[in-house]
């Protein structure tokens, strides 16, 4: 079979998120319609603009053993506590090597993070001024580069085909599953452990993003702040947390008898060459994305029944994704369930495309759209069918979905997902 | 105040339970950081600052190469502990 035509398919997935520590509790927490979004307390919150965020519901360094994670930056930890669910819902027991279910040359890992080790950075300066440069952690540096959760998974599984971090701030974590069915399809891998991380919720990072304007002040009723579609939105949400997939060839998942949620079909890519932070308000760079994946691969637009929509909850964003869906699906985007979940667990930066590529698989398999909340006046501009409050089931038959994700920079990213 | 030999292997110990996990009774003067601690060149520096801290000694880095057991850094404490 040429290699480049190989069939990549999902055999497992991970999660710790704003409304779980794990997958299972994740997708509850969605179709409940549940907000993870919490008023940020502390002292050194407390003179910010926006006092309001979706931590991880569990706290990682409640997870995982102390010598480990005092190593890792809190973005790495989560991501590893995602990666383990994952590989161990894909039925696999050891680290590569140690049976025969995968080689770890044929093993790779690819993990992204929009914003890196940010809370190791600014606590180890800190440390630095308060403390001295003899008190400044060696382990500093490999905590605190981007790469360091995909290069950390690695080492917890011993991936030796490749160990790599795409950054495209927001679009990164889908980025990172898009580069990683690539490595899949030209033959570089047959496994991949795939995703995206972030933590972020720091002093700086929050008033460095409200100073964009790009986030909501609704500090008074944080359940209600984040709130795709709806005509008062006024930012996003700044959520922390993990999602990570295994992808696989399908000739290996069937070798060892994988269970199998979906196929992954490929990945459309652009970037807007607009402006660095705003969106280009007419969705052309998110449309040629779009138009690249049908061209691309074998999906047609009567598959799609369900998007994902990056949808932050900021004025322009949204509805530029929305006019762009509408452009390239014309009328099949009738019959499409779009769902925000970031309303539910805010928007986790590199972490979104990981965690919304798991719930887009989880839709897929229980055959149903979770919901989006806090829409209590639908924007008169959003010309598509939003599947609001309740979870809404998806047809019979062979389906397929969508999982949108766009960066600061003008990355345009959008991953095709469709059941066996 | 100086430390005594025991007092500084206690220490050492409750200073690699703490970075490498490793149950303080494990923690003996025959034991190399690297070989049986599971302490990596990279956590080796944080014993190290620890070290200093707690038993208010200096010990530069080009000394560091030479503390490959819990005994060697207890002498090299008990000798320079100010």
């Amino acid at each position: 079979m040429n290699p480049t035509n190989r069939t990549v398919v999902v055999t497992g997935i991970g999660a710790t998120t704003p409304l779980g520590g794990d997958s299972a509790s994740t997708w509850e927490g969605l179709l409940a319609g549940r907000s993870g979004v919490k008023p940020l307390e502390g002292e050194r919150f407390a003179e910010l603009p926006v006092r309001i965020a979706a931590p991880a519901a569990v706290d990682p360094e409640s997870v995982l053993p102390r010598p480990l994670a005092r190593k890792l930056d809190r973005s790495a930890q989560l991501a590893l506590i995602a990666a383990r669910e994952a590989w161990a819902d894909a039925g696999y027991t050891a680290k590569a090597g140690e049976d025969s279910s995968i080689a770890p040359e044929r093993l790779g890992t690819v993990i992204a993070s929009g914003i890196g080790g940010v809370h190791t950075l600014l606590d180890q300066y800190d440390v630095l001024k308060e403390k001295g440069a003899r008190r400044v952690s060696p382990h500093t540096v490999p905590m605190l580069m981007p790469n360091s959760p995909s290069a950390n998974v690695g080492l917890e599984v011993n991936a030796q085909a490749g160990v790599h971090t795409p950054v495209s701030a927001c679009a990164s974590g889908a980025e990172a599953i898009g580069y990683a069915v690539e490595m899949i399809r030209t033959g570089r891998a047959d496994v991949v452990v795939a995703g995206g991380t972030e933590a972020a919720i720091h002093p700086l990072p929050v008033a460095a993003f409200a100073s964009m304007m790009a986030m909501s002040k609704n500090n008074d009723e944080p359940e209600k702040a984040s709130r795709p579609y709806d005509k008062a939105r006024d930012g996003f949400v700044l959520g922390e947390g993990a999602g990570v997939v295994i992808l696989e060839s399908a000739e290996h998942a069937a070798r060892r008898g994988a269970r199998v949620y979906c196929e992954v079909l490929g990945q459309g890519l652009s970037a807007d060459s607009h402006h660095i932070a705003q969106p280009e308000p007419t969705g052309r760079g998110i449309a040629t994305a779009l138009q690249n994946l049908l061209d691309n691969t074998d999906l047609k637009p009567s598959e799609v029944v369900h998007v994902n929509a990056h949808a932050t909850s900021t004025p322009q964003g949204d509805t530029a994704e929305i006019k762009a869906l509408r452009k390239v699906l014309g009328d099949d985007l009738d019959h499409v369930a779009v769902s925000a979940t970031k309303s539910m667990t805010g928007h986790l930066l590199g972490g979104a495309g990981g965690v919304e590529t798991v719930v887009t698989v989880l839709a897929l398999k229980h055959r149903l759209a979770p919901p989006t909340i806090n829409i209590d006046e639908l924007d008169e501009d959003i010309d598509a069918d939003i599947v609001r409050d309740e979870p809404r089931p998806l047809p019979e038959g062979t389906i397929a979905a969508l999982n949108n994700s766009f960066g600061f920079g003008g990355h345009n990213v959008v991953l095709a997902l469709r059941t066996i | 105040m100086a430390y005594t030999q025991d007092e500084i292997v206690k220490g050492l110990a409750e200073i690699v339970n703490e970075i490498a996990g490793i149950p303080v009774e494990e923690v003996k003067i025959d034991k190399s950081f690297t070989d049986d601690l599971d302490v990596d060149s990279l956590s080796m520096v944080e014993v190290v600052v620890a070290a200093e801290e707690r038993f208010d000694v200096k010990i530069p880095d080009e000394d560091v190469k030479n503390l490959k057991t819990v005994g060697d850094a207890t002498d090299y404490i008990l000798k320079h502990q100010g």
